[in-house]
């Protein structure tokens, strides 16, 4: 019995480890249409904003919660004034450009810090037991944080003058812009919000996985199958796709291994998508966020 | 066309000079510097491999320099990043043998790097030194395998580990060749010492999330893991597995951990307890290694976090490649290889490594190491030792005539259970 309550809270963490990853690039394609290769990137700057700073003796909550997300939401806000912002409605273009980025951010970072970055942060909560079962803390902490994070995107996108100005500029740009709502500032808070989200999740996970210059390019797969997977609906979308793989990479990697896990994982994604060309949100909760 | 006296004179006079041409650059080409070519990942992911293993070379090269060169000239070293992309280890080994005629090729880093360059250098003729630790079974005359193989390595780590912690054994290991085999190699110890191997478990190398295998392992009720995890995703596996508190439960033991630095990566209370077994660690305490690590440092561009058994190794492959070109007296490839078969030795930072002639392979020191509040705490050292794994399908003294890879298909192809 605790075994099995002990595998669920598994499959529920590697749902919410998905979704987590997921989102940030969900914010920015959803919204924006703008497909960000360089998701993964930012995740790592989120990793490396906590190894530096805990590294300077900073709190390590404080580096994961604040420090991160500022420090890629402001990247993320430079990056769009500099280039995304020229590129807007040509997909093809903004997926080549943002692959560039990928690129000169690994570039970047490997020449500041060199291929091997000395770390010194290990999870900063320790085991709970469940019966015989020893699960982390540290990975109920993150489910309750990826849950906190979508209550919060939410209650921006659905009850603020900001969120509403969003989705507005996002179902149509000219008539937004006719009705004197800054488009361009929009889009420029918008691609900020979704890295500062991006940073959040690199930066929490920075004390369970490595963090060196190459990590983001394991994340971008699956946060790009789960967003696309996910459909238009940002939040909803994500959940959908994150709890359907999730569960599915979970059950099946328990049941046999890893390998078949990721290919279940990846089967269940070409047969959704085969079956809903647009995503879960495109056939179900289409009116959500 | 008007031919006078003087258009066929210079005419004359220009083919004269091209017949004496080969004639004149043979002797401009005494004093031309030997070629060698390294390739090595400095980008894509395995540059954290790559990039000690390029500065041992060049600290290695910039040595032989320094002191007068090589049979009275000058090494040229030519680097290449290959950037963890198969396709650029094939097309920049033909560069370097076909294009730049080079006389060595110093390099790569994973088997499936080596196996996609072998057939290129062969096909060139161009002499091959491969640095890295394997999972054994190269049979190739013209390549030399200076990295340490499973049966000089598992074959002291599994014994050492089961007398420790006990015989019940879950192996946890990279999903390509290199794990594949290294866990039959892991299995068939295991079974040797009269051990059990629970459960081998495989994941592809982006694998970030260990949870289902955590869970797994706590079920299962090991004495120890067994860890052949390879990459920097795979480094999440002994965070995770920290994370829950296992590490003191159920300690474990790896192949591969600390050769990239990891239990710098790590939070000194992750990597605490694990024990590894190479051929070298940056802390063997001789005065020889001490200076090559000091050395090594203040020549390198780059940091380097820790120096580890490919880094030393990339250094002596160099030492070790140099040792024939003297003993040969010439650079011609034929002759460097009967002279390093002969065999050469060269007296390094790991101690003394000598060339094995049935295998190409080397007999080295091998040493088992714990982690210790990040450092390699040396617990027992075993003299030369021969590539055992690779002699059982291996005899190029018999038959010189061959480059195949014998554990290509696991352990069963060639014969061993």
């Amino acid at each position: 019995m605790d075994f099995i309550l002990a595998l669920v809270l598994q499959i529920i963490y590697g749902i919410a480890n998905l979704a987590l990853i997921g989102l940030g690039l969900a914010i920015i394609f959803g919204m924006m249409r703008v497909i960000n290769l360089a998701h993964g990137e930012f995740l790592m700057l989120g990793g490396y904003t906590v190894v530096v700073s805990t590294n300077l003796s900073a709190n390590i909550w404080i580096a994961m919660l604040v420090l991160a997300p500022v420090v890629v939401g402001i990247v993320g806000v430079i990056v769009e004034r500099l280039l995304i912002r020229f590129l807007y409605g040509r997909t093809v273009d903004t997926l080549l450009a943002t692959w560039g980025l990928s690129l000169l951010l690994v570039g970047l970072v490997t020449a500041i810090f060199g291929p091997q970055t000395a770390t010194t942060i290990s999870a900063p909560i320790g085991a709970i037991e469940i019966g015989a079962y020893a699960s982390s803390g540290y990975e109920l902490f993150l489910i309750l944080l990826t849950l906190a994070v979508f209550g919060a995107v939410y209650a921006v996108l659905r009850y603020t003058k900001l969120g509403l100005l969003a989705r507005g500029t996002m179902q149509r740009a000219d008539i937004a812009a006719t009705l004197g709502v800054s488009t361009s500032r929009i889009y420029m808070i918008t691609f900020g919000l979704g890295s500062a989200v991006a940073g959040l999740a690199g930066g929490v996970l920075a004390p369970i996985t490595g963090v060196v210059p190459t990590i983001g390019a394991t994340y971008i797969a699956k946060a790009f199958i789960t967003v696309i997977s996910g459909g238009t609906a940002i939040l909803a979308g994500t959940a959908a796709a994150a709890s359907l793989l999730g569960a599915m990479n979970g059950i099946v990697t328990f049941l046999t291994g890893p390998t078949v896990g990721e290919v279940a994982l990846l089967g269940a994604a070409i047969i959704l998508l085969r079956l809903m060309p647009s995503g879960i949100t495109g056939r179900f909760f289409r009116r959500s966020l | 066309m008007i031919t006078s006296r003087r258009t066929v004179l210079k005419g004359a006079s220009i083919a004269s000079l091209t017949l004496a041409a080969p004639g004149i650059m043979r002797k401009a080409w005494a004093a031309e510097p030997i070629k060698m070519a390294a390739l090595l990942d400095q980008s894509g992911g395995l540059e954290l491999l790559g990039t000690p293993m390029l500065e041992a070379t060049k600290f290695a090269v910039k040595e032989i320099n320094d002191g007068g060169g090589l049979l009275g000239r000058q090494i040229n070293l030519t680097t290449y990043d290959p950037q963890t992309t198969i396709k650029f280890y094939t097309q920049f080994a033909t560069q370097a043998a076909a294009g730049e005629h080079v006389d060595v090729v110093q390099g790569g880093i994973t088997s499936a790097s080596r196996e996609a360059i072998r057939p290129v250098l062969n096909r060139f003729q161009t002499l091959y030194f491969y640095n890295t630790f394997y999972e054994g079974g190269v049979c190739d005359f013209n390549n030399f395998c200076t990295g340490s193989t499973p049966a000089q390595t598992v074959e002291k780590l599994v014994p050492y580990v089961m007398k420790k912690w006990g015989r019940k054994v879950y192996v946890v290991a990279a999903d390509y060749n290199y794990g594949q085999i290294t866990s039959d190699w892991v299995k068939k110890f295991v079974n040797d010492n009269g051990g059990e191997t629970v459960e081998v478990e495989f994941f592809p190398l982006d694998v970030t999330n260990f949870g289902p295998t955590i869970k797994k392992i706590q079920a299962a009720k090991p004495d120890f893991v067994m860890s052949a995890l390879v990459g920097a995703a795979h480094i999440a596996f002994y965070r995770q597995y920290a994370a829950v508190g296992l590490t003191k439960t159920i300690p474990i033991a790896s192949t591969v951990f600390t050769v990239g630095g990891e239990h710098k990566l790590v939070a000194a209370e992750e990597s605490e307890g694990m024990i590894v077994c190479f051929a070298y660690f940056e802390e063997i305490d001789t005065p020889a290694n001490k200076k090559f690590v000091a050395d090594l440092r203040a020549n390198s561009s780059t940091k380097i976090n820790y120096v580890s058994e490919v880094t030393a190794r990339s250094y002596e492959g160099v030492h070790l490649w140099a040792e024939g070109v003297r003993k040969a007296g010439t650079t011609d490839r034929a002759e460097v290889i009967k002279a390093l078969r002969s065999p050469v030795s060269f007296a390094g930072p790991s101690g003394t490594v000598t060339i094995e002639p049935k295998t190409n392979h080397l007999v080295q020191n091998i040493y088992l190491a714990e982690v210790r509040n990040q450092k390699l705490n040396i617990i027992e050292s075993f003299p030369a030792q021969p590539p055992t794994d690779t002699l059982l399908v291996c005899d190029l003294n018999a038959n010189p005539n061959q480059s195949k890879f014998y554990f290509e298909n696991g352990l069963k192809a060639a014969g061993i259970k």
